[in-house]
């Protein structure tokens, strides 16, 4: 879909229920192409690395935030903009460890599974919005923070809520030049 | 005009690269910016870092204003057309045609606002 040159920026609203529907075709498709769930999940954090590599530039340069200094202000950022930005929805955030490194999102309402209800038998470790751990992770690279990002709970597999854990691997300040 | 040629802009390039880093490293005040203008008597070059780490460069006339909105203004430039590509591979030259002309018109707008008319 290019856009003429030209045309000012206008805010386009593409439906909701085309990108959960593309979502779930794709996870339906990795689900056609993969036995295993693993792989369909490793798949899936793959594609969201991809995605979030490039997503973080938009996103800086859209909101033209100013760099965090901690971690805190990391994970709140990715909460309470980022989160709010592409997805439409603020999920909270929690310090889960004395280290101050690792945290954890608890998303409330979460659009990817609008119309999902429940993972079906044979797919019960599939982690169905994997790609967004996969985006967290890719954006967070390339601002020079490396990170583990993963669903700790998912209430597509019974649990009572779904959090997303990210696990900050590496002191910002131990970072020896910048690009 | 003596245009410089693809492999000239990028050894320039990347020599500008290593005075930047040791711009910030020569501040004599903890956690500086790198080098941000470098003026001389013909231009201005302007320099934008991103936090990922890209820089754009802007080489204007020593009286041209709104470099500053037109660094941000490239920016929005290179994530939508040259990020949102898929067919754009990270950290190589962009050939993109929707990033030239957006690109373009963007200078236009800028030459247009400056304290003189385009064409300069």
């Amino acid at each position: 879909m290019s856009r003429p040159p030209g045309r000012k920026q206008e805010n386009h609203k593409i439906s909701r229920e085309l990108f959960v529907l593309t979502y779930g075709a794709l996870v339906a498709q990795l689900c056609k192409d993969y036995e295993k769930d693993e792989d369909v999940n490793t798949c899936l954090d793959r594609m969201g690395y991809g995605i979030g590599v490039r997503l973080i530039d938009d996103f800086l340069a859209r909101s033209a935030v100013k760099k965090c200094r901690s971690y805190s202000e990391t994970a709140d950022m990715i909460a309470q903009v980022a989160f709010k930005m592409y997805l439409g929805v603020t999920p909270s955030v929690t310090c889960s460890s004395a280290a101050g490194n690792e945290f954890s999102l608890i998303l409330d309402k979460n659009p990817l599974v609008d119309f999902v209800e429940e993972l079906p038998p044979e797919r019960a470790s599939l982690c169905y919005c994997n790609l967004l751990c996969g985006v967290i992770r890719g954006a967070l690279e390339m601002v020079h923070l490396a990170a583990e990002v993963t669903f700790l709970q998912d209430r597509l597999k019974g649990d009572a809520v779904t959090e997303i854990g990210i696990t900050f691997l590496r002191k910002a300040e131990d970072r020896k030049h910048k690009r | 005009r003596h245009r410089l040629s693809s492999n000239e802009k990028l050894l320039l390039a990347s020599m500008f690269h290593s005075l930047f880093a040791i711009g910030s490293q020569l501040s004599p005040e903890v956690g500086s910016s790198g080098i941000e203008m470098l003026e001389t008597d013909t231009f201005k070059l302007h320099c934008f870092q991103t936090l990922t780490g890209i820089k754009f460069v802007v080489l204007a006339d020593p009286r041209q204003a709104g470099i500053d909105s037109l660094l941000r203004k490239i920016y929005e430039i290179y994530s939508d057309f040259a990020l949102k590509n898929p067919f754009y591979s990270l950290e190589m030259p962009i050939r993109c045609e929707l990033f030239d002309q957006n690109l373009k018109l963007a200078l236009e707008a800028a030459e247009k606002a400056g304290p003189f008319g385009p064409g300069s």
